[in-house]
């Protein structure tokens, strides 16, 4: 893990972020956040959890940003630019990420460097997903079927 | 040297305070889900660094955290929008302070 990585990642990663929380246009918007999320699945690479940043391409690059776009074209409001901008959440915002920073370089048990692991397995997952977690992972599934009948419901076309 | 626990700390309050203005600061529905969706993903990162900087050998619970937190962001995502359409196809709006009254 090299620091010219991280640091190179981590200026993606915010450059594109900043750019979908401050853009104007919403299609803009949508696809800097793509490019924020391409940034967390590189972190994840590098951090060694292979699986987390494989299944954060899928399901945020891949599922989330395209529902994004298609309810942005299915929304398309007459005015483009819509309302204005609040400026006491920067102002909240600002004092939040102060705060953390405040917590983050005031606790000295944190500046620790990596140790050496063995790599996570898909193998070991699949196990630990299959013991552990079993039922975890059916209320997962569960819930994602509860979620995607229940969105379809919300759009449905009400019939007079 | 190598990144330690502090950087990868302050990238995901860094993103989570950009989630944060998105989500406070801007009037449109989507903008709002976006400012969510990038809080979910900084403690997504939280929970992955905390794993890798963990004493070893463990079991890899962050990991296993992260995937579940991923798949209810996904349903959360899916609602919020069908819930932003509705809303849409109702008020002919997404500005979300022009929904002021609960009765339709």
């Amino acid at each position: 893990m090299s620091t010219a990585a991280f640091v190179v990642i981590a200026i993606i990663t915010l450059a594109g972020a900043l750019a979908a929380a401050s853009l104007s246009k919403l299609i803009h918007a949508a696809l800097c956040l793509v490019i924020a999320f391409v940034g967390i699945a590189a972190f994840f690479f590098l951090l060694g959890a292979e699986f987390v940043g494989l299944v954060q391409v899928f399901v945020y690059v891949g599922a989330v940003a395209v529902l994004i776009v298609f309810t942005i074209l299915l929304t398309r409001p007459s005015d483009e630019k819509v309302g204005g901008f609040n400026w006491s959440g920067v102002v909240i915002a600002i004092a939040i990420f102060a705060g953390l920073i405040w917590a983050i370089l005031g606790t000295p048990t944190l500046s620790i460097a990596a140790p050496h692991i063995e790599p996570l397995t898909v193998k070991r997952i699949g196990e630990a997903l299959m013991t552990d977690y079993v039922w975890p992972l059916q209320c997962v599934g569960l819930l994602l079927t509860a979620a995607l009948i229940g969105g379809l419901i919300l759009v449905m076309e009400e019939k007079p | 040297m190598t990144p330690t626990l502090q950087l990868c700390l302050i990238v995901s309050a860094a993103l989570f305070s950009i989630g944060l203005l998105a989500a406070l600061s801007r009037r449109h529905a989507i903008f709002i889900l976006i400012g969510i969706e990038m809080m979910l993903a900084a403690a997504n990162l939280n929970f992955i660094a905390f794993w890798r900087f963990a004493p070893q050998p463990h079991p890899p619970t962050g990991v296993m955290v992260a995937i579940f937190s991923i798949a209810i962001a996904a349903a959360e995502a899916a609602v919020g929008l069908a819930l932003v359409i509705a809303v849409y196809r109702h008020y002919r709006t997404t500005n979300v302070d022009k929904l002021d009254q609960l009765k339709g």
